[in-house]
């Protein structure tokens, strides 16, 4: 298998387990709506003719209202909202030789993923960090920071907005904000469900339809469907940052699928793992949108079940000996002299450096 | 019975169909805009290339064939591309100019005091990143040319390739053996034996 194969094939992968997790997140999402109305259906469908029966899925229909009402919500304001908490300038002209080359390179890396040049903004904060936010690639932003311009080199730095870019083309801004929306409507329900829990209200209600005719299949079913509400808040957030996960190594495939040089994100990433400060200008909400978790927690740098369930990023370690693979197969490649012709990866690119 | 499950085979097979030849469509629509993305890039070369001998004119007077090895290859590829000429014809006269660039640039990298110079450096820049874009696109259009081939040529896609007008693009092969080698600096270096092209 050549190089080429393997990072297509390495994405390709990557981009199958995402598209399970967040197929499973909509699955957990429907049962905890629509689920619940099967459930009454069921417990009130041999009720007597004029008591209650449940036949329209109100329960389901509210839950993906409030959704969708956030989501469009967070889609319309979120990226102002994010480049206004960080305090980030755009940078339409260019003043110092460090702001021509991020110039340069944003427009490289555009060219190199084929999507239209993204704005660029400037973050004044001497940690370094990068980000990429916008509601379509066709209004795509991308933001770094000053510390970001300081320590990186031509390369490192394209590599970085290579990584972003990876993000924008990947639409990963769009479905980390409806994530984020859907685990923000379970726990605003899951908030209103706990009162009407503790107010009495709802088991009186529901205790009134079992009484008729409480099959144990029903009983078991509602159980499962309120222990799932339960953990809901949890659950949701953790394969939330499973697919958060996910993407942080598609986005650094394709960062080295634009550059062909992952020894250069390699490279950065180390760079920034040693200047571990968190980035204080950038808060906790955007904090998966980011090249490193910008709040230097400790389980973004460790490995392990706990890392691996709680950290917005994938750790620095697994994520740089990712990318050196990469480069070795491509040297391995380059020495058993495949020919370049017909092979993707061939497509040798001959940087001046 | 059978009538309903050939009824669903037949809609599968349409549903394929379109499907396989829309993606070849939107493929072949790709190509010809990541061909596009290269012209521009090479275009913006062509018109940089003169501010940039006239800025290192004065300072580079003890470089005169680095610098005039630049303007042929510059002029030859225009006159190449303005006729109809094929991939192979484009990329051999860039590649020319990628090289006498190339060499430029590492002229310009062995002498500090002219790096010192604002202006040159900031030239020195805008070089980097025009070669840089034109790999790019170069880089987009293989990738995308290779996966448009792949595709028509693939069983059982191959059956619409016909239907959809699709027949395999040149790819953008880099064809000068001096270009695959990073520029080395060397004075003496002579625009004579480049000026074949």
């Amino acid at each position: 298998m050549s190089q080429s194969a393997n990072l297509f094939a390495e994405q390709e992968a990557n981009r199958r387990r995402s598209r399970w997790l967040v197929l499973g997140f909509i699955a957990f999402f429907a049962w905890l709506g629509f689920g619940g109305d099967w459930i009454l259906y069921l417990g009130t469908q041999h009720a007597a003719r004029g008591e209650y029966r449940h036949l329209f899925p109100w329960f389901g229909m509210v839950m993906t209202a409030v959704g969708a009402g956030m989501t469009w919500h967070a889609w319309k304001t979120g990226a102002s909202q994010v480049l206004w908490a960080t305090g980030a300038q755009e940078l339409t002209a260019a003043r110092t030789p460090e702001e021509r080359q991020l110039l340069n390179v944003v427009d490289e890396m555009a060219i190199a993923s084929g999507v239209p040049r993204p704005k660029v903004y400037l973050v004044r904060d001497a940690d370094p960090n990068a980000f990429a936010t916008g509601r379509d690639p066709q209004s795509a932003i991308i933001a770094v920071t000053d510390g970001l311009l300081r320590i990186c080199d031509r390369d490192e730095l394209q590599a970085v907005i290579g990584h972003e870019m990876g993000h924008i083309k990947n639409l990963d801004v769009q479905l980390m904000t409806l994530l984020a929306s859907l685990v923000g409507t379970i726990a605003l329900v899951s908030d209103g469900f706990g009162r009407m829990l503790r107010s009495g209200r709802f088991l009186s209600g529901a205790g009134r339809s079992r009484g008729k005719k409480g099959s144990p299949l029903v009983l078991v079913l509602l159980a499962i469907w309120l222990l799932s509400w339960l953990l809901a808040p949890l659950i949701t957030r953790l394969l939330a940052l499973g697919v958060s996960r996910k993407r942080e190594y598609l986005a650094d495939a394709m960062s080295a699928q634009f550059t062909r040089n992952p020894l250069a994100l390699a490279r950065a990433l180390e760079k920034i793992e040693r200047e571990h400060a968190p980035t204080t200008s950038i808060k906790g909400a955007c904090a998966h949108l980011c090249i490193a978790d910008p709040l230097g927690r400790a389980v973004s740098r460790r490995e392990g079940w706990l890392a691996d369930t709680l950290a917005t990023h994938p750790p620095m370690v697994m994520r740089i000996s990712k990318l050196r693979a990469m480069a070795y197969q491509e040297i391995k490649r380059a020495a058993a002299g495949v020919s370049p012709v017909g092979d993707l990866g061939s497509a040798r690119r001959e940087t001046v450096r | 019975m059978i009538v309903l499950i050939l009824a669903l085979l037949v809609i599968a097979a349409v549903s394929w169909l379109i499907g396989a030849y829309n993606a070849l469509i939107s493929l072949k629509n790709q190509v010809a805009n990541a061909w596009k993305q290269i012209d521009v890039q090479l275009k913006r070369r062509h018109d940089l290339i003169p501010n940039l001998v006239e800025t290192v004119k004065g300072a580079m007077e003890f470089e005169r064939g680095t610098l005039d090895a630049v303007v042929t290859a510059r002029n030859q590829a225009i006159s190449i591309e303005r006729g109809n000429s094929t991939v192979a014809q484009t990329a051999a006269a860039e590649s020319q100019l990628s090289g006498a660039l190339g060499r430029l640039l590492a002229v310009v990298e062995a002498y500090p005091t002219l790096k010192a110079t604002g202006n040159v450096a900031q030239l020195q820049e805008e070089l980097t990143s025009t070669e840089n874009k034109i790999s790019f696109a170069r880089q987009l259009y293989n990738d995308t040319a290779t996966l448009y081939n792949t595709k028509q040529a693939q069983f059982p896609t191959n059956f619409v390739a016909g239907m959809a007008n699709a027949s395999p693009v040149e790819l953008w092969e880099i064809t000068d053996a001096a270009e695959r080698a990073l520029p080395k600096v060397d004075l003496t270096m002579k625009p004579t034996d480049r000026s074949r092209a």
